[in-house]
């Protein structure tokens, strides 16, 4: 219950804060960073919205390698010091979701480290 | 002056059934919280006993939230004065018990966060799904159905308002036994007679609650029940607990009946330790024979005694769920017939099951906000039986 | 034109032919699990003949299983097991076997029919999962299965395996290792098989060797009776 205030509570906040910049905005550990798939300020506004597509279309009709994946999300995002999007007041999402006080229901399931480091790990 | 100090005292009295309610209402939700933050680890479910403890208290409450209805039904479908004065009463009841077995199954989810996602995603082929719409459909009607009871202005919208009441009731009371009845490889409770046998366990232990709840009321307000009224409703007690006797009894022997069963009857009544103990002491002779006898022993059938048998119905109530619930999950599936099994998955054997404290709290959470929604109701509102009825000397 | 060309054009052909011989396979597989952007389809119907003659002493499909998935391979009655070994002993003649036991991937799931909110589901091409993102974790699934495939999570998990999100408060069970079988490759359990006794494919592709070997050798599906139409077949059961 708390958290569906919570939620509810985010959303009326975060509309009108949207994609601009603003006053003590954290700074973000970017991990490898580079090229998104999109730019950063379409991200900010609208990564949910694609994820939310991406999983769906993934888990239903098994439709694997969209740019959209989460796990690319944290290969490229991941700290390159941990390994993880997680963790960390300056990790790259639970840096800004806290900024924000959205709770981030994605790493319960879905793991938050770089998947090419949890292989090099698996084969040592 | 002297009239004032009793009037306080009860004053007082109140105030402290509403902290103790909420004091055990705050358990149980602590009980949610510890389950949501450590998993179900801490409740003594397990993939063999996937449903326990809270879903006897939540079914229990569910049941009898639509059997107290009855009582209404006899008053405004069939027009039974003495029972009339009483559907208000038992519209309030029903809207009490049906919110605290909601809140006990939604806190029992792995996820109860999610509870929107059950409002939001709907699978149609789903007895679950149904349940969800039978369910907030009856806190409407009952809703309506008591605000045109109570409104004068709404009186003559009173029976249309109850026949669909009594229609949903019955529809939705099917539906809580289909949960079980439409589980085909469970030899515990694939059976159209489960329906049917709720229904009956619906009338037995909603008017069992009614009786308590009445006779507390009557209590506190200083007045004793009309023996005549009190005959009557005693007598459809009793006609109740037989009735559901009779499909408990029908359900074990027809499945006596079918040799593949008889391995299932024989853990369920004889061998399985607390399962049989708790049927036969806590469902028969306590919840069904000790009742039975106080109510119709020419020399008992006081409003006492009335008030000791309804409270013996619920325990045996609690007795024949669990038994029912648990004891029907924990006798092993029958996966490959004809064959012994082994695996490390506790294929073949008996479910171990040992309820945790975090279960209890949870149950008794719920039966607190039935508790509190009833006494706060009661208080505010007038569901006093409006015939004249002697002052307690 | 000189011999020395004309060997070394046929040298080319050759080894280009012996190289599509040795792909083909992998990329017909690739091809029926519909590719990385297609749907999955209900031309599919993936499943598995699982011979239990050779499965007495061993249970390496059960460990791979584990390892593929991130199971902690626990044995508490809270432990998730997608896989488990049973052992059976045919109560009148005394013959004793062992099989693998999983999700059976029905063609009429009831865990998918009970499931309210739908997160239980079947796919085109016939396996049978659950949405974790959908599922409330009520156990109306696990009530329902008539196999005991699924298990539900007690505790909250960490170091999930990246392609197999699993979490605290819902239900799981065998994927046949769809993200494997979305990439072309095999279930781990067939994979991990020493004699091959795990035979995936399509069952709905007469030509498939799954369907060729199913026509000719006598195999059941476990509680025929319910009517379900397994993915799973059993020999020597």
């Amino acid at each position: 219950m708390l958290k569906l205030f919570a939620l509810l509570a985010t959303f009326l906040i975060c509309a009108p804060a949207g994609a601009t910049e603003s006053y003590g905005m954290p700074k973000l550990d970017i991990g490898k960073g580079g090229h998104c798939v999109a730019p950063t300020e379409w991200m900010r506004v609208n990564h949910m919205k694609v994820l939310f597509k991406q999983r769906h279309e993934t888990v239903h009709q098994g439709i694997r390698g969209s740019k959209y994946s989460l796990k690319n999300c944290v290969e490229c995002h991941a700290s390159l010091r941990d390994n993880s999007v997680i963790g960390r007041p300056d990790s790259f999402c639970e840096g800004c979701h806290r900024y924000e006080a959205v709770k981030i229901d994605c790493f319960e399931c879905h793991s938050s480290k770089r998947s090419t480091a949890l292989a090099q790990e698996d084969t040592k | 002056m002297a009239n004032h100090s009793p009037q306080r005292f009860k004053t007082r009295l109140y105030y402290a059934l509403l902290a103790a309610g909420g004091l055990v209402a705050m358990m149980g939700l602590y009980a949610a919280h510890m389950m949501e933050k450590y998993g179900h680890i801490i409740t003594g479910m397990n993939n063999q006993i996937v449903w326990g403890m809270p879903h006897v208290f939540a079914i229990f409450m569910i049941v009898t939230a639509s059997g107290v209805l009855n009582i209404a039904s006899i008053g405004s479908v069939f027009g039974k004065a003495v029972y009339k004065g009483r559907a208000p009463l038992a519209g309030m009841l029903s809207i009490a018990l049906l919110a605290g077995g909601l809140a006990v199954l939604m806190l029992d989810l792995g996820r109860p966060d999610r509870i929107i996602v059950a409002a939001t995603h709907f699978n149609l082929t789903s007895v679950f799904a149904w349940n969800i719409v039978l369910y907030s459909g009856l806190f409407t009607f009952v809703a309506i159905y008591t605000w045109t009871l109570l409104e004068r202005r709404m009186n003559r919208w009173i029976k249309p308002a109850g026949l669909v009441v009594f229609a949903w009731r019955i529809i939705l009371t099917t539906g809580t036994g289909l949960i079980f009845a439409f589980l085909v490889a469970r030899q515990a409770y694939a059976s159209a007679i489960l329906p049917p046998m709720f229904l009956i366990m619906s009338f037995t232990w909603g008017l069992a609650v009614f009786h308590v709840v009445q006779s507390a009321m009557y209590t506190w307000n200083n007045r004793i029940q009309d023996p005549v009224i009190l005959k009557r409703m005693k007598n459809l007690l009793g006609i109740f607990v037989l009735g559901t006797l009779y499909m408990v009894a029908v359900y074990h022997l027809s499945n006596l009946y079918f040799a593949k069963q008889t391995a299932f009857e024989h853990f369920i009544l004889l061998s399985g330790g607390i399962y049989p103990w708790l049927f036969w002491s806590g469902y028969v002779v306590l919840g069904s024979l000790l009742p039975l006898l106080l109510i119709y022993h020419p020399s008992l059938g006081k409003p006492k005694f009335v008030v000791l048998a309804s409270l013996m119905v619920i325990v045996g109530s609690f007795s024949l769920l669990y038994v029912f619930i648990i004891g029907g999950q924990a006798f092993p599936l029958d996966i490959f017939p004809g064959y012994e099994v082994t695996s490390t998955f506790w294929d073949g054997q008996i479910g171990q099951y040992q309820p945790s404290l975090y279960e209890f709290l949870l149950g008794f959470g719920g039966l607190a906000i039935a508790f509190l929604i009833t006494t706060i109701g009661v208080h505010a509102l007038n569901f006093m039986p409006p015939e004249q009825t002697p002052q307690r000397v | 034109m000189s011999d020395t060309d004309e060997q070394r054009r046929q040298f080319l052909k050759t080894s280009v032919g012996a190289a599509a011989v040795a792909i083909a396979p992998g990329m017909l597989m690739f091809d029926m699990a519909h590719g990385d952007t297609e749907p999955v389809s209900s031309k599919v119907r993936w499943g598995m003949l699982i011979d239990t003659a050779n499965c007495a002493d061993c249970d390496k499909c059960v460990k791979a299983c584990n390892k593929e998935n991130g199971l902690s391979g626990g044995l508490s009655p809270t432990d998730s097991q997608w896989m488990r070994k049973v052992e059976l002993k045919d109560m009148r003649t005394g013959r004793q076997l062992a099989l693998p036991m999983m999700c059976q991937h029905c063609a009429e799931p009831p865990c998918v029919d009970v499931c309210p909110t739908g997160a239980s589901f079947k796919r085109a091409d016939g396996i049978v999962l659950v949405d974790k993102h959908l599922c409330i974790g009520c156990r109306y699934c696990m009530m329902a299965c008539p196999y005991k495939a699924r298990s539900f999570v007690h505790e909250p998990l960490h170091d999930q395996k990246p392609d197999v999100p699993r979490g605290k408060g819902t239900v799981e069970s065998c994927t046949m290792c769809v993200q494997r079988v979305d990439k072309g490759k095999i279930p781990a359990c067939a994979e991990a098989c020493p004699n091959k006794s795990i035979l995936f494919g399509n069952l709905n592709d007469p030509d498939s060797e799954v369907s060729r070997k199913i026509r000719t050798v006598a195999s059941t599906q476990v509680r025929a009776d319910l009517g379900l139409d397994t993915g799973i077949r059993y020999q020597g059961l």
